[in-house]
């Protein structure tokens, strides 16, 4: 199969043309006479509006035993009003074109919706009366409930899912709230109550703690108007911080297989706890992140997918959050070479903070993170999204317009010295969903450390 | 909202659309190439998506894997797709990059044979048959996708074999088979490019021309696809069992619908739309919301542009509630849609959410590319794009009704039902007292896998 192409020859590869200037959209931040954020990035490119409504009442705020009550507090701001319940709420939405998707992750609540422009007006006045004037009618509580508990029973034969959660569980100290998944665990969902929920709400969603964002075809000053008459009137000063939930599991290296009898593949993930989105070193950890699993070219996926072809994609990334969220590795591998895959991601680590990086390889992570930066930012939403972001971990009003030389000046040895110190080799915990008559001798063969087996309930097995 | 749209073709046949947008300096690239898993051979399935990874391991002047690693230095995305129709490759690039992006598809698709090796096949067969293990048989319910197409289409049917292909004919697929997929679907004359975003269209065109036009058109051994027509109907109810390593019943109900773009093709869409989007549709707020026999539920259509569509309910149970029970409750809701019909503001619930959807996506090159390409494959006219909000607009109760009245029918309906394996646990009610279910009739459903009318 070398025989020349019957081509005339190629052109030779093009150079690039002059880049063409980006600027991140402008953005205007206001606060309302009742304490509440206004953000405001007019974006005129189609008749399209994003609004978010970010509420300092994240998973993070949940109270010991109810765990979950702040995801079900959100999903059930939009289940019906003091006027309107929630098959009438969600109508009325629908017929503007838009849906208003509420949730809770780590760090804060959120409330979202895309519209068009001519429906700005009449959404934005019905996501007013949700966040106010919520009504958590008891049979709507319950049914999320259960809808919870489903997915949570789903789980157990979901090896993706699972292996994520069982991971969180033995990564962090048993106390610490990322160590329990943040929409809660069945105990915890069942002892949540309607009136939980409802006292919840009245503590955490106020005025003073809320930011509306609301990027798209509208100016600031309509924004403004459109967004004081429908939550203008609400009141309520910021509330308590929620405490640190991120202290890591004591002890050294271990191996956790959960039980998946002949499954055909095993589930990876290989961590420890990472560090708070706000970490001085986030620019330089971003970049050896990339080169190590962040990347399709990046280490371990070109080693464990393109040289040995152990699975179809291996990925590393840290989950960055207001507490220090998970580093993880994770990857899918077919069954009988789980023990080589699990060396390979080890070896990688090791490479990272064995030797600096070639300024070749760094120009990989750092040309393409200064490159993407405006491809990120296409739609409405995504810069919505942003600019919560920016608003959630404080990162300062000219984050996006300095990120792009903050990346380009991360050096190797900037990248060398961060794995060195954000890479703990003797405190990574290896979780594997899988089959243990495959996996288990091999894994204790490699010696990296006690090999512990679990049912899906996290159980330990003899 | 109108996305500009010119287009030309190459000598060589590629056809060309040039859609500018200068709001970001950004530039999407994207190739559709009109062959999917339905133009495969027998004993080759899986074949028309391994040879999208082999796409990514290099051509005459470019090594192995530096597609990605040269896309993503320029501070690119990129990815490629396979389907049962046309096969996809894409980039998203800063504007001052499109020389390079252009160069890198037009070097595969010209010179694609002198990099292939025999390693790099072995290899890409291997990562092709763990993401087979990944998607499908390591995932809970996850065999869906190659069961339901094989439930809804007749064994003879080129949608009917699996897209990823069995693990067998992925192991037999050889370098010649490479080889001659290349010569016989890679050509300028089957495939559309289109360029959306930041670029000048003087220069684009002139890329273009410059990078693709000297690569040869097709030498006509291009096989037609077999006949793709089907009845309206399956003519009976189909059903199928699965137990599975599942936790919770679920349900995939297909219906054979209008193809894609067909001026039928619009009422079946909303008719979808009205079933299952978002929960405000008829199954969320029954099943899900009042009945609570439904843990989740959506409905879609392939958007298959030959022969038949198909509509698709995906039901999931809530526990305690029995497959039988889910089926009845389904059931229940599309009798009631094929007899009674649609009310007008059922209709504009979904048509504004389909609208809204329309706009938002067009914010991305990506997307405003990739559905130019779509067009242009299918109907050879990318300017659909801009004729999509007023179809879906112009749709009526009245269609939609005669869509659930002609094609809602127990008759097509082909029922797809994952159990949990430890039937116990799964088929049989918790609250007997709200359902009275025969456990008998279960106890033999749950063992059969096979087609039944």
């Amino acid at each position: 199969m070398s025989a020349p192409s019957p081509l005339p020859a190629a052109p030779p590869r093009p150079p690039a043309a002059p880049p063409r200037p980006y600027a991140f959209p402008r953005f205007e931040r206001r606060t309302l006479a009742n304490g509440l954020t206004l953000v405001v990035a007019p974006v005129r490119k189609l008749p399209v509006v994003s609004v978010l409504a970010v509420v300092e009442a994240g998973a993070d705020t949940d109270p010991a035993g109810k765990e979950g009550l702040a995801q079900l507090t959100a999903r059930a701001l939009v289940e019906g009003t003091a006027d309107l319940d929630g098959a009438a709420l969600t109508d009325r939405l629908e017929r503007l074109g838009t849906a208003l998707d509420a949730s809770a992750d780590w760090d804060a609540a959120v409330a979202r919706m895309t519209v068009l422009t001519e429906r700005l007006g009449e959404a934005l006045a019905l996501m007013g009366r949700v966040l106010t004037a919520p009504a958590f009618p008891e049979r709507e509580v319950e049914r999320l409930k259960a809808e919870r508990l489903a997915d949570l029973l789903q789980l157990r034969t979901e090896p993706r899912g699972l292996a994520d959660e069982m991971f969180d569980r033995f990564v962090y100290a048993p106390e610490a709230r990322y160590a329990r998944p943040d929409g809660g665990s069945e105990a915890s969902v069942r002892a949540v109550t309607r009136d939980d929920v409802a006292r919840f709400y009245a503590a955490r969603y106020r005025a003073g703690a809320t930011t509306l964002v609301v990027a798209g075809d509208v100016s600031a000053d309509d924004a403004e108007r459109l967004v004081a008459d429908s939550l203008g009137a609400w009141g309520g000063a910021r509330p308590e911080p929620a405490p640190g939930a991120d202290r890591p599991a004591p002890g050294g290296r271990r191996v956790h297989v959960v039980a998946k009898e002949d499954a055909p593949q095993s589930e990876l993930r290989v961590g420890h706890v990472g560090l708070p989105r706000t970490h001085p070193d986030f620019f330089a950890v971003s970049v050896m992140n990339s080169l190590l699993g962040g990347l399709f070219s990046s280490r371990i996926n070109l080693n464990l997918r393109e040289a040995h072809a152990y699975t179809y994609g291996a990925h590393s990334g840290f989950d960055w959050r207001r507490g220090a969220g998970p580093f993880a590795v994770s990857t899918a591998v077919a069954s009988d070479v789980t023990a080589p895959a699990l060396r390979e991601t080890l070896l990688e680590i090791d490479r990272m903070r064995a030797e600096p990086v070639s300024e070749a390889e760094l120009s990989l992570a750092t040309s393409y993170l200064d490159g993407v930066f405006p491809i990120r930012y296409e739609t409405t939403a995504a810069i919505a999204a942003a600019l919560a972001n920016l608003h959630i971990y404080g990162l300062g009003a000219d984050y996006f317009d300095r990120y792009r030389e903050r990346v380009r000046a991360v050096t190797a040895a900037d990248v060398h010295r961060a794995a060195r110190e954000h890479l703990h080799p003797e405190r990574l915990q290896v979780v594997v969903v899988g089959d243990p008559a495959a996996v288990r001798a091999p894994l204790e063969a490699l010696g990296v450390g006690p090999v512990s087996v679990y049912d899906a309930e996290g159980a330990p097995l003899a | 909202m109108r996305i500009p749209v010119d287009t030309f073709r190459l000598a060589n046949g590629l056809f060309v659309t040039l859609s500018e947008d200068h709001t970001a300096p950004i530039v999407a690239v994207n190739l559709w190439y009109h062959v999917g898993s339905a133009n495969e051979r027998a004993g080759r399935t899986g074949f028309a998506h391994l040879f999208e990874h082999m796409l990514f391991q290099g051509s005459e002047n470019v090594g192995a894997n530096e597609h990605f690693e040269l896309v993503q230095r320029a501070g690119g995305t990129l990815n490629g797709s396979t389907w049962l129709e046309r096969t996809n490759y894409f980039e998203t690039v800063p504007s001052n990059q499109l020389a390079l992006a252009l160069w890198l598809e037009a070097d595969r698709m010209g010179r694609l044979l002198p990099a292939m090796t025999q390693q790099k096949l072995d290899t890409q067969r291997d990562v092709v048959k763990n993401e087979r293990r990944w998607s499908v048989d390591n995932q809970p319910y996850g065999t869906w996708w190659e069961r339901l197409p094989a439930l809804a289409f007749p064994p003879e049917h080129p949608f009917h074999h699996s897209l990823i292909g069995s693990m067998e004919d992925l192991s037999a697929a050889s370098l010649d088979d490479v080889a001659t997929f290349f010569a016989t679907y890679y050509t300028p004359d089957n495939a559309v490019l289109t360029v959306a975003g930041d670029f000048d269209p003087a220069e684009a065109r002139r890329l273009v021309e410059q990078m693709f036009g000297s690569i040869p058109r097709g030498d006509g051994s291009r096989p037609p696809l077999p006949p793709m027509d089907v009845p309206p109907t399956f003519g009976r109810p189909l059903r199928a069992v699965v137990p599975d390593d599942v936790m919770l019943p679920r349900l995939f109900l297909a219906a054979r619908a209008p193809v894609f773009g067909s001026d039928a093709y619009y009422p079946a869409s909303v008719c979808g739309a009205i079933l299952g989007m978002r929960k405000g549709s008829r199954l969320h707020r029954s099943l899900v919301r009042e009945r609570q026999v439904a843990n989740e539920v959506t409905a879609f259509t392939f958007d298959l542009a030959k022969g038949s569509d198909l509509l698709v309910v995906d039901v999931t149970a809530r526990p305690g509630v029995s497959a039988e029970t889910l089926e009845r409750e389904v059931a229940r809701e599309l009798d009631q849609l094929h007899r009674g019909g649609v009310a007008e503001d059922e209709v504009r619930r979904a048509t504004a959410l389909i609208a809204t959807d329309l706009v938002a996506s067009m914010q991305s090159a990506s997307e405003r590319a990739d559905q130019l390409s779509k067009f242009a494959t299918y109907f050879g006219d990318p300017s659909l794009i801009n004729e999509q909000a007023a179809r879906y607009a112009a749709v009526t109760a009245e269609q939609v009704s005669a869509f659930a009245r002609e094609r809602l029918g127990p008759e097509n309906r082909a029922s797809l039902l994952y159990v949990p394996k430890d039937a116990e646990d799964g088929t049989r009610d918790a609250d007997a007292a709200s359902d009275a279910s025969d456990p008998q009739r279960e106890a033999a459903t749950a063992a059969a896998t096979g087609v039944v009318a």
